[in-house]
């Protein structure tokens, strides 16, 4: 059981630390956002396994889920911006 | 779109790049250092604080910290997030409801199911919070989703065009819990200092405004500005913007 637990917290610090890094170099703003709210999921998992569930529905609800909707909300309201001031721009990702 | 590709494809080592390398990895170094020279097990201030917990109002002593111990913070947090709507709406305008595709039957029979959940989730929340993990914030989170979802799905018209209502719900969390913290002072306790008795009553009305301030607060900055009023509305369909 010890070695399960151990196994599922090494994988779940891998996970975090190459999600991290993809958001960081994610060039696409969408993709980047996505990846950045499956961070929050994990990294709730991850202050579960660190017995601290008030910072884990914080985490899920608020960094995840309430950030990832505002980020979403902004982004389509850069290429809104972006599309009203470069007319000749066609089709988007 | 050239910047982003220009940007994304320039990774060349310049002396700044190098400078900034360097700054970044003796940080990363010296935070290590900090967290390995840690004492592996330290209580802290844990055992003050669940033994002051009876005396606290709640049983949870998160929300006992969060409340009570430190209600000043939180106190602040909450003006925090009302200044942040205020910034917001002093920069922009919510973008009119014509700029969203009509929702899909889909999606509308799935709020249906779903909406009268969450808001049972966000009052349930709310109310654990005294025993168990859970709070105003959580719950304010799982409300705000609701209102995002109803925005998403354009059915939010009668939330945003009432102002009165909405300026006086956005402001209602912080003026009970200032209200709440100046009034313990009439009993002769200092400021935030809740009397015994009531503390746990005192906690959850400071945390029901405080949850509806939160969701509409999380939603206002979301929507990403002033809503338009019905006079607005009406001024931007003259100008051949359909509002909705």
């Amino acid at each position: 059981m010890d070695t399960l637990q151990t196994v599922f917290d090494l994988v779940l610090v891998l996970a975090l630390l190459w999600l991290a890094w993809r958001v960081l170099a994610a060039a696409d703003l969408f993709k980047g956002i996505v990846l950045f709210i499956a961070f929050g999921l994990l990294m709730a998992l991850a202050w579960m396994r660190l017995r601290a569930p008030d910072i884990a529905l914080a985490e899920a609800a608020v960094g995840s889920g309430i950030t990832g909707a505002l980020l979403l909300s902004g982004l389509a309201r850069l290429r809104r911006l972006e599309r009203s001031a470069q007319p000749h721009i066609g089709s988007e990702p | 779109m050239n910047a982003p590709d220009d940007f994304t494809d320039d990774t060349r080592l310049t002396p700044l790049r190098l400078m900034i390398m360097l700054f970044v990895l003796t940080l990363a170094g010296a935070l290590g250092w900090a967290v390995c020279s840690l004492p592996a097990y330290s209580s802290g201030l844990a055992v003050t604080a669940l033994a002051e917990l009876s005396n606290s109002g709640v049983l949870n002593p998160v929300t006992a910290a969060v409340l009570n111990y430190r209600g000043y913070d939180t106190l602040l947090e909450i003006a925090v997030l009302l200044l942040a709507v205020i910034g917001v709406w002093s920069l922009a305008q919510a973008e009119p409801p014509a700029a969203f595709e009509p929702a899909s039957p889909v999606l509308l029979s799935f709020l249906r199911i779903v909406l009268p959940l969450m808001i049972l989730i966000a009052g349930y929340l709310l109310w654990i919070g005294s025993f168990a993990p859970g709070g105003a914030f959580q719950g304010g989170a799982v409300l705000a989703g609701v209102l995002v979802l109803l925005r998403l799905s354009n059915q939010d018209r009668a939330i945003w065009s009432h102002e009165v209502w909405l300026r006086f719900c956005l402001v209602l969390g912080l003026s009970v819990f200032i209200a709440v913290a100046v009034g313990v002072m009439a009993g002769g306790g200092k400021l935030l200092e809740y009397p015994r008795a009531h503390a746990g009553m005192l906690i959850l009305l400071i945390e029901s405004a405080a949850l509806i301030s939160i969701a509409l607060t999380l939603a206002a900055l979301f929507v990403g500005g002033r809503a338009l009023s019905d006079e607005d509305s009406s001024r931007a369909s003259d100008n051949g913007v359909q509002p909705e």
